[in-house]
């Protein structure tokens, strides 16, 4: 009986290592192991041994159905893994398609300079203010150091509604706005973005809608040296570290001293080439020390406060710092324009 | 301002220092000089020559062979120009001259005849077309009899100069005058000014028995002076003054009309010569025009008055308008002998508004309107005259007939050190600030620290402290200025609540597919009325105009972004950008009155505008089009965002699609509108099917006050059943949602509608909605008994309300 069984494992064995199947494989497992297996048939015959051979034919009876599943299992394994392998490959895609596109959009140009312009005077504890786009004579111009029959308001011809009321045609009225409010009782820091209007004609560098952020600075003992320091600031956050500044004297009726800024060329690094005309130098923005009319008609006393104030054209900034050549395109809002400025 | 540097250079010297530096220095320290022009390229060996004869060139009609005299030698030189004559002085190339382009000039054979030079035209001189004077623009230049033969004719044609444009700030009316910019340059290079000769010959008789000088308005006019000339001789005024004059950018015209615009340069102050005998009186008399009054002024253009205009009269009739423009009927013609001139003080204002309403702006008129130094008015008279007897052999009577209640004084400003560093942030001494002082050449008096400025009356500009201190900055230079930080008080900074708000919905919009735009606030009648949501229509809104628009097409406030957004989505559909979604967040302009008295409300609004496929280039599946629902969804998104309730109802606006608009409603309040243009608008705007939402964001900020905080996660698992009903076409499924949650309160949490089927299967105007409902209860674990009770219960509500039964 002994040699019965080594037989059937032999053959067993041989039969798994044959099977290249799992349907077979699983015939073959029952075949042997199953009820009506040769193995079973064999252990049938167990009762017609003595009780001392029992034992031992029954160890070895063991062994070899152990055996024989071990290998089934492994053989089992092996072709299951082999399936698996053969349905993922057919499984197969290709991975150079595109996927499946994401709809995203994003913030205009001017918005993202404006957004970064906020963000870095936030940084600095400025505040964020806003103010009326239709305004008064008074706020945009008589408040500001401008009176009625003034030459300067030449400077900035203006779209009026009434002789009272006018589209603003820059955001200084927030300025007068914010120091009446504060009723010349303390200092503050803010900044002021928004849209303003002027009598232009829209070409490539004019446009009769624009924006402008302007920031102003009261306290007691402002001085000019912390409008330079700032803008310096502001100057090399917006265009670069390795970007210097030159402030020159200018003339703007609400600022005395008043300063025009700017910003040593990108391109020739102050040398002076065609983007700079030769200068070396771009301008960027107009600043200046508080006049002291402004300070007194917002309420704050001259003697006692000091301020600065400072303005620019987010158009301006865009257009040099990525490189616009046209205002319009700000206003056109094609989507190729558009989207060229959505990427983080 | 256009500045000669040759020209300066009579008052300032500037030697040793290059029209660019001079630039830039000037650039820095507060004059913006916007461009270096030189008046001619470099030539080298041409001198003045005679033209001893001139004869027809043997074998060339258009030529002409002329012997001219050089100095040193004859030539024989070949002409072309049709001008050249005999007798004349001219520019001579000789030999070996180089010309501008590096043109040289050789010894030549022209149709077989020698010629050793050429006579040269300005622009072969390398002129530019402005610095030629007209006569001479179609061939040679001609100089004057007395011209030095053999001479370079480079001085003599001013040809070296450098024109520096100063771009003036409107404080600096005093660099309009050669003179203040010598006192400018002088203080930047630290050099003294050198004042012009206003010095007359004695005369024997009196200006004031020829002339009376009356004037009624004193405040428009506090000072007017009149001289007298006689005799004057009208020709050609001295190539260099004409020189000077093109420099800086006026026609030559004659000696005495010269003259005036010359000193007008050089002092800032406009002056006017009458012819005395064409006065026809012997009185001047200023008054305001009378009502209607005319009168011809030079360029021959009759000027109806107004009492606003100030004239200078005959005691009869207008000669002149004040500071504006001479009238024709006293003008200096070739046949003038005697002269009136006429040196005044006139207000500004008074100058501005007859500039306005005759639309005329002269050189002269720029300077009242800018403001002139009372100093320098009469001396620019005086100054004149020197000139006239100079160059017009005039006899200049003695005396100046004036009236004169001009304010001359000098405004004193006090200031001290330690102000001037507190404001600054330098430290800068007192010598310092004195040495500056003497360089801006401004009189003061000092003890120790303090100082009591007399501003020049040159320097209008010049009135407060701050004025002194910006001067005290620029000479001492903003580059020195150090750099610092404000040590104040520090403030927090930061966006409002709003401004987050506004910020957060931007990001909301941008991340579900919209890209930002930006529109004008102005838009045209066609459109100011349209797609204006129903709420603000109820406002009664009147349309804003400006008082003088610039064009049709920018002329009223919005009251809706929509219009100037849809024609941006057209702009791109012509430019083949089929596929769009756009928004803006922008201020519409609200107010019921007709005529403006005060400011409009403005309302921030959220517009949005969508066309075309909603998303492109799907490989694996239709392409979807953008529709009503993709729209809504963006729009329900943002208010679950901002966790605000939002209804929406069917409703019907002009302009839209009558099938597929709805109204939003906050807490019960419209607050705006999403749909479909209507294909008639769509088709007026060159769009395609288009979909659009418009809303108040003013009243969606202000309704926000979700603070966020946690909600326990329900720790009993969920149901969830599906229910499909057939309906009439005509029910909402919104109503029959609304119903379900009605009924199936406090369980049903959520319901979904799923499945929405109209066709085959269903009865005719029939249609099925398919419903997920989620059942929850936070206490415990749901029974099925209960759940099966409460949907029985809302299967038999839904029936009954809505005559749907359930779909098997």
């Amino acid at each position: 009986m002994k040699e019965e069984l080594q037989a059937i494992q032999q053959e067993a064995l041989a039969k798994v290592e044959e099977v290249n199947d799992l349907k077979e494989l699983q015939a073959t497992k029952v075949n042997y192991l199953g009820k009506k297996g040769s193995l079973t048939q064999v252990l049938r015959g167990m009762g017609k041994l003595s009780p001392e051979e029992r034992p031992v034919i029954g160890e070895i009876a063991n062994q070899v159905r152990e055996t024989i599943t071990n290998a089934i299992e492994e053989k089992n394994t092996i072709l299951e893994n082999a399936a698996l392998e053969e349905k993922l490959q057919a499984e197969a895609i290709d991975v150079t398609l595109p996927g499946r596109p994401v709809k995203v959009g994003g913030p205009h140009l001017l918005t993202k300079v404006i957004e970064e312009i906020e963000d870095l005077f936030i940084g600095m504890g400025y505040e964020v203010r806003e103010g009326p786009e239709v305004e008064t004579d008074y706020f945009n111009f008589e408040a500001l150091n401008l009176p009625k029959d003034h030459p300067a308001r030449d400077m900035q011809d203006s779209f009026y509604l009434t002789n009272e009321l006018l589209l603003r045609t820059h955001t200084s009225p927030v300025q007068a706005r914010t120091m009446q409010e504060f009723k010349g009782e303390k200092g503050f820091k803010m900044i002021c973005p928004g849209k303003v209007y002027r009598r232009d004609t829209d070409d490539a560098t004019h446009s009769h809608q624009f924006t402008q952020i302007e920031g102003l600075y009261v306290d007691k003992d402002v001085k000019m040296s912390d409008l330079k320091g700032v803008l310096n600031v502001f100057a090399k956050k917006m265009f670069g570290e390795d970007r210097r500044i030159r402030l020159r004297p200018s003339f703007f009726p609400f600022t005395e001293p008043s300063v025009e800024m700017d910003i040593s060329c990108k391109v020739c690094d102050g040398k002076g080439c065609s983007v700079c005309k030769g200068t070396g130098w771009i301008e960027i923005l107009g600043a200046g020390m508080v006049h002291p009319n402004v300070l007194e008609m917002g309420g704050y006393d001259p003697k006692e406060y000091s301020g600065f104030a400072f303005g620019m054209g987010p158009e301006r900034i865009a257009m040099l710092k990525y490189g616009v050549n046209d205002i319009r395109q700000f206003y056109l809002n094609d989507s190729r324009f558009l989207k060229q400025f959505h990427q983080a | 301002m256009l500045v000669s540097l040759n020209w300066l250079k009579e008052y300032v010297d500037i030697d040793g220092i290059s029209p660019e530096e001079l630039a830039e220095k000037v650039t820095k320290s507060g004059i913006e000089v916007d461009n270096v022009e030189y008046i001619a390229e470099e030539s080298s060996n041409v001198v003045i020559g005679h033209v001893k004869s001139c004869e027809k060139h043997p074998n060339a009609d258009k030529l002409n062979l002329c012997q001219v005299d050089v100095g040193e030698e004859t030539l024989q030189i070949i002409c072309g120009a049709p001008n050249v004559r005999q007798g004349q002085k001219v520019a001579v190339a000789k030999p070996g001259a180089v010309l501008p382009g590096n043109f040289k000039i050789k010894r030549a054979k022209l149709r077989g005849v020698e010629s050793n030079g050429m006579i040269c035209s300005l622009s072969e001189l390398g002129f530019s077309e402005k610095h030629i004077p007209k006569e001479f623009a179609e061939g040679i230049f001609v100089f004057p009899e007395d011209a030095p033969v053999g001479e370079n004719v480079q001085p003599i044609l001013n040809a070296t100069d450098a024109i520096l444009e100063f771009d003036l700030t409107p404080n600096r009316a005093d660099c309009l005058s050669m003179l203040g910019v010598a006192y400018e340059v002088g203080a930047l290079l630290d050099k003294p000014v050198k004042l012009p000769s206003e010095e007359i010959k004695a005369s024997n008789e009196k200006a004031e028995d020829y002339i009376s000088v009356k004037v009624e308005s004193e405040e428009l006019n506090p000072y007017y002076g009149a001289f007298v000339i006689k005799d004057v001789e009208i020709k050609p005024s001295p190539l260099w003054m004409q020189n000077y004059l093109l420099a800086a950018g006026i026609r030559p015209i004659n000696n005495v009309v010269d003259i005036t615009n010359y000193v007008l340069l050089e002092y800032g102050q406009p002056l006017h010569a009458f012819d005395y005998d064409r006065l026809n009186s012997k009185e001047i008399v200023v008054r305001t025009a009378k009502q209607d009054e005319k009168i011809v002024t030079l360029d021959d253009v009759e000027r109806t008055l107004t009492a606003e205009n100030l004239v200078i009269t005959n005691g009869q009739v207008p000669v002149a308008l004040a500071g504006v423009m001479g009238g024709a009927n006293s003008e200096v013609t070739s046949k003038t002998k005697n002269i009136l001139l006429e040196a005044a003080f006139f207000n500004s204002i008074s100058v501005r508004k007859t500039v306005k309403a005759t639309g005329l702006r002269s050189e002269s008129s720029t300077r009242f309107e800018k403001g002139i130094d009372p100093n320098r008015v009469k001396r620019a008279g005086l100054r004149a005259c020197h000139l006239l007897e100079q160059y017009a052999a005039g006899t200049v009577l003695d005396g100046v007939v004036e009236f004169d209640v001009l304010d001359r004084t000098e405004k004193k400003v006090e200031m001290d050190t330690k102000t001037i560093n507190a404001r600054l942030g330098t430290e800068i001494d007192s010598d310092e600030i004195a040495t500056i002082l003497e360089r801006l050449q401004f009189d003061y008096e000092r003890n120790d620290e303090n100082f009591v400025v007399s501003a020049p009356t040159r320097r209008g500009d010049i009135t407060i402290f701050e004025d002194m201190l910006e001067e005290v900055a620029r000479i001492y230079g903003y580059d020195n200025l150090p750099y610092t930080l404000p040590t104040g008080a520090g403030t927090a900074g930061g966006l409002t609540k709003n401004q987050t708000l506004r910020r957060a919905v931007k990001n909301y919009l941008e991340g579900v597919g919209l890209m930002e735009t930006r529109t004008y606030s102005l838009t045209s009648e066609a459109y100011i009325q349209k797609l204006v949501s129903q709420e603000i229509k109820d406002l009664n809104p009147q349309p804003i105009s400006l008082a003088m628009p610039m064009s049709e097409d920018h002329k009223y406030l919005r009251l809706s972004i929509l219009p100037e957004l849809l024609k941006t989505l057209s702009y791109n559909l012509a430019r083949n950008q089929a596929n769009l979604a756009y928004y803006e967040i922008g201020s519409i302009f609200i107010t019921d009155e007709k005529e403006l008295t005060k400011q409009p409300h403005e309302q921030l609004r959220l517009s949005g505008a969508v066309t075309g496929k909603w998303l492109e280039h799907l490989w694996q599946q239709e392409n979807k089009k953008v529709d009503f629902y993709v729209v809504k969804g963006i729009v329900e998104g943002l208010f679950e965002h901002l966790e605000l309730p939002l209804a929406v109802e069917q409703a019907q606006l002009p302009d839209m699609h009558p099938g597929r608009t709805a109204s939003l409603l906050l807490h019960d309040k419209v607050i705006g509108f999403i749909g479909q243009l209507h294909p008639l608008l769509e088709k007026e705007m060159d769009l395609k099917e288009t979909y659009v939402f418009d809303i108040n964001m003013e009243a969606v900020l202000e309704a926000h006050e979700h603070v966020p905080s946690y909600t326990q996660i329900p720790r009993y698992p969920s149901v969830t059943r599906d229910i499909a009903f057939i309906l009439d076409e005509k029910v909402n499924a919104g109503d029959v949602k609304a119903t379900i949650e009605e009924i199936g309160a406090p369980l049903v949490k959520q319901v979904q509608v799923f499945d929405l089927y109209k066709g085959e299967n269903l009865p005719e105007g029939k249609k099925s909605v398919a419903y997920s409902l989620l059942y929850q209860d936070p206490e415990k674990t749901l029974v099925d008994e209960e759940v099966e009770k409460s949907y029985q219960s809302i299967i038999e509500a839904v029936n009954e309300k809505h005559q749907a039964y359930v779909r098997s």
